[in-house]
Parts: structure tokens; sequence; C-alpha cells
């Protein structure tokens, strides 16, 4: 038990005399990092406390769980059947066994060595002087000189053709360098004659003219018997890979509406100001599109009492009989609607592309 | 020839002796051997961000070996029944092998996830010990930056990361970034179109995301880390007030052995307790969402913690789109680019914006307890109820549906509470905090209640006081400073109690004899009683 008082070091102590004791060298070395030890002191009372004894036989066992525990976590990680296999299994705990062996071997290692640090080394108090003044102002002074000296050596200043090579003739140098990295990356949005911004795979130009067939996801077509009225479908471009996520903008939600729904939506489709959804429907079938306008999730919540589509991600709510128009949450702007035909041979068709740009606002879409 | 036998002692000197000659090291060891560092446990909170870094580090390169970045389709025949014959990426196809036919592979993953996730929270309560202490004032304010960018790194980091699987939730959450990046004034287009590679989603995405989520991002938040720790041990850390505390001293224990031990010790221990998250509590069941297809999302949609933020907020922004001619602002700008912008650049200048109106341009190494400083208080807290609001918000449609609320009004409640509740714990903390003031003034002035109610000879009830400093002749204390430290309230904090037994079923020394009354207390020195104990 040692206790050092305030003070008490202060002169350079001879680090050879033989009748030091190694803890007065280690003080000489904290007197050379200006560092004072303040309290330094055993947490017992004596050398053979019993308050000692029983922290390192607690130590002891923390130490011998966390090696029962990291052996168990091997054999575990050997011998448990591990692969998946349906229904209740072994295997099912094999990840559970791993996590509480592990954690228990690591967490009963830490706390060991918290108690050891903790409970067991001396108590001490040191003190050390921060040191944290700016420089000197002579040094400063010098250092700055130094700088400026280094820019006079070079004599821009004094140069000036050289300043003019620097801006006019090295900046591009920097330009040439991020030239390819970022030039590589750009890629142009309007490019081609249809830019694909605003074109899904409903577009009949990419069918050869012809009006492309709603399909399921296994690319069947659809007849308007197959969707029951108040019910609903989600439908893709009859396209090859039209149910990809190569025309992420298609997903349509085709729908069948009971009778007065329908009178309702038709109403206001023909009604519509910019005349866009006008004749759009099939009978009591309307097509939407099921992009999002407001961040592009698929807007896939069908709520058949009040007739709204709600986007799961943010909430947007689309009234189904007012062409889509949205009535809660961030989006601004309607759900576009698919105009509806049925071929000769009965599966639904859409006469032309959306009208409306699909999928998530942008600055300039028209 | 007698040989020489070999003194372990002896070689070691030698070995240390080749070691200085080349290296000069001795004078610079033993001065790393003997930094003091101040200790208190809430200076711990950075720690367990850095040991979940390590971690996640660890845990990563793991991951690499087994996953494929690639967007290509391929069908499924692994052994999760209910997917087989599904087409998906390679991308979602391997992280479905590494989590089912891969030796403790989902133990990893999901290790490597809940890392993550206490990564970003550890940071977020560690800037605000930070914060609410004062810690970021001169000069330490470049640190603060600093911390402030490694929460944005980290940010971006779990997004790449957790987009990566390819899940149906994480394609969600890439659509979303899309459209995040369409909403930007003149550029939308065209930056979407250039980091997807053409139209959402292209087949780049996947790569480009994993070459930023395993090199690029980590590598600077490794460089930042290493600067962050640097910038500590040069300008040493900030310690709280207390006996012998100045602030132009560090107060505490030397580096080696009792503060690395402690080091050690909490890593292990932060470790373990990941090890056990990762083993017990699920997270991200990849192969319950399915593979990534733009028609299907379910309810229930939710980012990881540190992203519904922002998610909440774009949620709650009201439709308002702006038209400029023929061009027009969609109001997922607001949030999603103007609100994350605002909420890491306007806490980046925090420190300045303080030093600027206190006019306070000196260094500060002693900590300010948050009451002491009402208003930067009230500040965080603002701050910090905007986050939580927002935070909530972003679960919104899993409270509405857990509590059987409206959507709609969740969705209310969330824009009415974004605004109200700031201002609203601007004020409380506030005046919590000239409460607590006011209360250690109190204390300092009339001393403790002991209570013991004394009767006086006019029959009136007072309580006895113990004063904490000397009294005067009329035997009044007298009024003490205040430190910017703890303020003892309660008798037994002045040693009227004995000090614990030690022991679990009995004890294991005897106890120290208890007062039986309070004990006069000395005059000098009453506060040393609190500080000296770690």
């Amino acid at each position: 038990m040692t206790t050092v008082h305030h003070g008490e070091t202060g002169a350079p102590v001879d680090v050879h005399d033989p009748k030091l004791t190694r803890f007065d060298i280690v003080k000489e070395g904290l007197r050379r990092d200006d560092i004072e030890i303040v309290t330094y002191e055993s947490q017992f009372p004596g050398p053979n406390s019993k308050a000692e004894k029983r922290i390192v036989r607690n130590i002891a066992f923390l130490f011998i769980i966390a090696g029962l525990f990291s052996l168990a976590f091997l054999v575990f990680y050997i011998v448990w059947p591990w692969k998946f296999e349906l229904g209740h299994t072994l295997s099912d705990y094999f990840t559970p066994i791993l996590g509480i062996t592990l954690g228990i071997a690591l967490f009963a290692l830490g706390i060991g060595i918290l108690a050891w640090a903790k409970k067991l080394l001396p108590h001490e108090l040191s003190i050390q002087q921060r040191h944290g003044d700016p420089s000197s102002d002579e040094e400063r002074l010098i250092t700055g000189q130094t700088m400026m000296f280094v820019a006079d050596e070079l004599g821009v200043q004094r140069r000036p053709l050289l300043k003019g090579a620097i801006a006019l003739g090295l900046a591009p140098i920097g330009l040439a360098a991020a030239a390819p990295l970022v030039g590589g990356l750009i890629e142009n949005p309007h490019k081609g004659e249809e830019p694909m911004m605003y074109r899904t795979g409903f577009d009949p130009v990419a069918n050869g003219g012809k009006p492309v067939r709603l399909t399921r996801d296994d690319g069947s077509p659809i007849r308007p018997e197959d969707v029951s009225a108040g019910g609903q479908m989600t439908v893709y471009p009859g396209i090859p890979g039209g149910a990809t996520n190569k025309y992420a903008d298609s997903p349509t939600l085709l729908i069948h509406l009971r009778a007065d729904d329908a009178e309702k939506t038709r109403t206001a489709a023909d009604n519509d100001k910019n005349g866009r959804n006008k004749g759009s429907m099939w009978g009591n079938y309307v097509a939407y599109s099921k992009i999002c306008t407001h961040a592009g999730c698929p807007a896939s919540l069908y709520e058949q009492q009040t007739n709204r589509l709600l986007c799961p991600c943010h909430q947007s709510q689309f009234l189904i009989t007012d062409n889509a128009q949205p009535v809660f949450g961030p989006a601004t702007r309607r759900l576009p609607m698919l105009p509806l035909s049925v071929d000769d041979e009965g599966f639904f068709v859409a006469t032309s592309d959306f009208k409306d740009t699909v999928g998530p606002d942008f600055w300039e879409r028209p | 020839m007698k040989r020489r036998k070999l003194d372990p002692a002896e070689a070691t000197a030698n070995f240390a002796k080749g070691v200085d000659d080349r290296f000069q090291v001795a004078t610079p060891l033993r001065a790393l051997l003997n930094k003091v560092f101040p200790d208190h446990w809430s200076f711990l909170l950075g720690e367990i961000a850095l040991f979940s870094f390590i971690v996640l580090l660890l845990s990563g390169v793991f991951l690499t070996l087994f996953f494929d970045p690639s967007m290509k389709e391929v069908a499924y025949h692994g052994a999760y029944p209910a997917l087989r014959g599904t087409e998906m990426s390679a991308a979602y196809e391997s992280s479905l092998r590494l989590s089912f036919e891969v030796r403790g592979g989902l133990f990893m993953r999901q290790m490597h996830h809940w890392a993550a996730l206490l990564f970003m929270a550890s940071i977020v309560v560690h800037m605000a010990r930070v914060f609410f202490t004062g810690a970021f004032r001169k000069p330490r304010e470049i640190n603060w930056v600093i911390g402030v960018l490694l929460f944005l790194l980290g940010f971006f980091a779990g997004f790449t990361g957790y987009s990566l699987p390819d899940d149906g939730l994480s394609g969600t959450g890439l659509r979303i970034a899309s459209a995040i990046m369409l909403s930007l004034p003149v550029i939308g287009t065209w930056l979407s179109a250039s980091i997807f590679g053409g139209e959402y989603p292209g087949e780049l995405i996947i790569g480009r995301f994993y070459i930023a989520h395993v090199l690029l991002i980590p590598g600077i938040l490794l460089a930042l880390i290493s600067v962050h720790l640097g910038i500590v041990f040069k300008q040493k850390h900030t310690q709280w007030p207390g006996p012998l505390r100045t602030n132009e001293n560090v107060v505490g224990e030397r580096m080696f052995p009792r503060y690395a031990m402690k080091q050690g010790g909490f890593f292990m221990a932060v470790f373990g307790v990941i090890a056990l998250m990762a083993g017990l509590f699920q997270i991200n069941p990849i192969w319950l969402f399915g593979p990534y297809r733009a028609a299907e999302v379910s309810s229930a949609s939710q980012p990881d913690w540190y992203v519904m933020f922002m998610d909440g907020l774009v949620r709650l922004m009201p439709n308002w789109q702006i038209y400029f001619g023929p061009y027009s602002l969609p109001p997922l700008f607001w949030p999603a680019v103007v609100g994350l912008g605002a909420l890491f650049t306007l806490p980046m200048l925090y420190p300045w914006l303080e030093a600027r109106k206190l006019n306070d341009t000196r260094s500060h190494h002693l900590l300010e307890r948050p009451r002491d400083n009402p208003e930067r208080v009230g500040i965080g807290m603002m701050a910090l109820t905007f986050f939580v609001v927002a935070t909530i918000s972003g679960a919104n449609d899993v409270i509405a549906d857990k509590f059987h609320i409206s959507l709609n009004a969740m969705t209310w409640a969330g824009r009415i509470g974004l605004l109200i509740l700031p201002p609203l714990a601007y004020y409380f903390s506030v005046r919590i905090c000239l409460g607590l003031q006011q209360h250690d003034r109190e204390v300092l002035a009339h001393g403790v209640e002991t209570g013991i109610i004394r009767r006086l000879p006019n029959g009136a009830f007072i309580e006895v006081h113990q004063p904490l400093g000397p009294i005067d002749d009329h035997g009044h204390p007298v009024p003490l400073e205040y430190a910017g430290w703890v303020v003892p309230k309660k008798m037994n904090k002045l040693g009227a109690l004995a000090p614990t037994v030690k022991g679990f079923f009995f004890p294991v020394e005897k106890p120290a004899e208890a007062p039986v009354s309070p004990a006069p207390i000395s005059t000098s020195g009453t506060r040393e009683e609190i500080s000296s104990k770690s």
C-alpha cells in the first residue's frame, strides 16, 4: 500500500541508484512526462485479505467460463446439425447456440478483464499537465516566414508568366484526370427518339406497332371474365421479359369495378381536364399504373370499400373513381391510366402506352 | 566448450535494446505507457462505435467471400424450398446460399447487421453526450465535424449494405433512392441515370453499391476514425470539473495497465453482446421477402432505424409541388434532400455558432454539466425531439396497425408533432435546467436537508440543514461558490452512512462501524468525497 502525497515528487533522481525500487523509477519516468501520481493505493487492507482472494477467485471463474463456452462453441459448431431443413428440426437451433456460446464466452472474458482492472488493481489518481498552449509567437513567426520563404524561392509572385501558365496551362490536367472517372458514368436519360423516362413496356412501338396485351407475371394473357367484379389484378406488358425488373415502370393494376363505381369513374375520366383519360376504360374495367407517382413504390393496397389505392411506403392514397387523384399523403400527381381494349381473341390489350409519365416526379416531366 | 545458458531476461533486454537502436522508441513508448486518461462512464460511448466497427470489418470480410454482387438472373435451386425455381438475381441467390448453405453464415450475416445498428446507435448516443456536455467547444470543433461526417458515412454504408442482398425490401429502398435523386432540380434525371447506369433499376447498381460498401465507404470511414482518435489522443480527452481538475491538466489513470485493460474488457463485452444478439434475434430475414420485383411490396416496409427519420419526414411532407413554367420541383425534394442536408450541416456549424453567440474564444477542456448551459440543452432536445418524431413517423403504418389507430391520424399527428413538440421540448428542458441550477444553489447556500425536524420554543417546526461549508458567527452557513460539479444533496453522500458492505450472502469482511448520527462534516474538502472514486 503506497500513498504518494501531493508535491512529494519533484526533484530528479538518479535512476541507477541501487536503492531505488522499481516504482521509484516509474515515478521518475512520470515526472519526466509531467505526470504526478497523487494516489496509488491497494484496494485491500492487507496483502492476504479475504476480499482480494474472493475477487481473484471470481475472475478466475469468469476466465474458466469463457474458456468452457469457447470450447462449447467449437464443439457445437462442428457437430450440431446445421443444414437447413423444412419444418421444426435441430438445425433451427444452430444459430442461437452459436450466439449463446460465443456471446457468453466473450462477455465473461470481458467482465473478467474489467473486474481485474477495476477491483484488483490499485486505486490510482494521476495528474498530467495538458500543455495545450499554442506555439509561442516566435515559433509561429519562424514557421510563417519559412513558408513565405518557400514561396519566395519558387518565385511565382515575381514571374507572372508562370502564374498564368499554371492557371491556364495546368488547370486542364485536373479536369483530364477527373473526366474519365466521371465521364464514363454519365448517362443521358433523354437519349433516343422515345426516351426511356417516358415509355413503358405497353408502348406498341416496341411490339412491332401492335397493341400490347396485358398479361400475368407468367406471361399468360387475361380475359375480362378472369377478374371478378370488385377484384383487381397486377398485370404486365405481354412482351418478352415484360414481367421482369427490366420493365420496372410497367406493372399496372387492372381493376374490375362494380357497376355504380364504374359509372362514377367513367364520368370522371370522360370529364378529365386535359382529356388524356377520356375513353380509356373498357366496360367496367380500369387500369392504373401501379408505380406511385411519389417515390416509385408499387401502390398495391387496394381498399375495396373506399375505392382507394394506398402506397405502403409513404401512405399516399389515390381515389380510383376520380382518375386516381391523390387524396392523402405526399403524392402530388395522379396515377396514369392505361387505355384498355379487348382484341379479336378476347384478351385485354393496351391501345397505347400510358399518356401521363409513369413513376416518381422529376424536374423536366412534361 | 561451455555453452552459454540462455537467460530469458537478458534476451528480452537485448531484444529491446536492438529495437531502440534502430527505432529510438524508449522515450515515446514510456510517454505512451504513462499517458493519463480521465475516466467517466460516458466517455466510453464512442468506444462502442469503435468496437462495433471492428466487428463490422471482421464479419464483413467473411461475407464478401460468399457474396456475388451480380444482377444476372438465375433460377434458385438451393436449400430453401419455398423459393426453389424462382428467378432471382445472383446477388439474392448468393445471400440465400450464405444464409442457408454456409456453416455459420447466417450467424455472421446477423452479426454484421446487428453490429451496424449498434454502430449507428452508439454514434448517436456519443454525439448526444459530446453535445450536451459542451465537449465540442474549442479546440475540438474539427473532431465534432468529423464525428458528424462519420454518422453520415455510416448512414450511407448502412444503406448501400442493406441494398446488396437485392431482396424485396431492399429493392424498394433502392427505388425510393432513385426517386430522391430524380427529385433534384435540373440534374435529377441525369444523376439517377448515371448512378443506375440507365433507367432504374438497370443491371449495374448492385455491383456499384458493392464496391462503395466494401471499399470506398469503409476506406473513408477507417481514415476518418483514425483521424478522430488521433485528434483525441493529441488534444487529450476532456474531463469533468472536480477537485484537482483544471483546464490545464488531466486527472485520471495511466493508460497502462488499468485504462487499457478496461478498454480491452469493454471490447470483449461489446463483442459478446453483439454475438448474443446475432444468435438470438433474427434480423432482416431476406428469404421471407423474396427477390425484388418492381410490382411487389408489403406494408411495414421499414428501413434500418437510422434511415427511418428520413422516411418519416418523407411521409409527413404535404404534397406541395412547386412549378416553374414547364418545370416542377416534387415535394420529395424537401424532406429527403434539403432535410437530410440540413440535419448534417446545422450540427456541423453549431460549435462556431455557439462560440459566436457567447463571444467565446477560449479553449475548453473541462466539460459543462448540461444544466449549466440551458440554451444548449434546449437546442439539443429540440433537435432530438425532431429526430424522434420523424423516426416514429417512419413506422407510423406499423403503429397504426398494431394500436388500431387511423393511418391518416398518425400522419397528421406526426405533421403537427414535428412542428409543436420541438419548441415544447426546448421550453421544458430549459426550465428543468434552470430548476436544477436553482436547487444546486439552494443546497450550497443552506446545506443538505437532514430529515431531522426540530421544534422551536415558539412552537414552529423547522428542518435542520447540514451546511456544506463553514458557518458564520450566527451559525448560518456561508454560501459556497458553485464549482461546476455535483453538489451532494443527500446525507449519505456526506458519509452519514457507512460504505456498502461487500459480499453477496454474508459480508466478506467486517463492515466499518456506521456512525449513529450524522457525523459532523469537516469544513474543507467536502467534494473530494465524490470525485476521487471513478
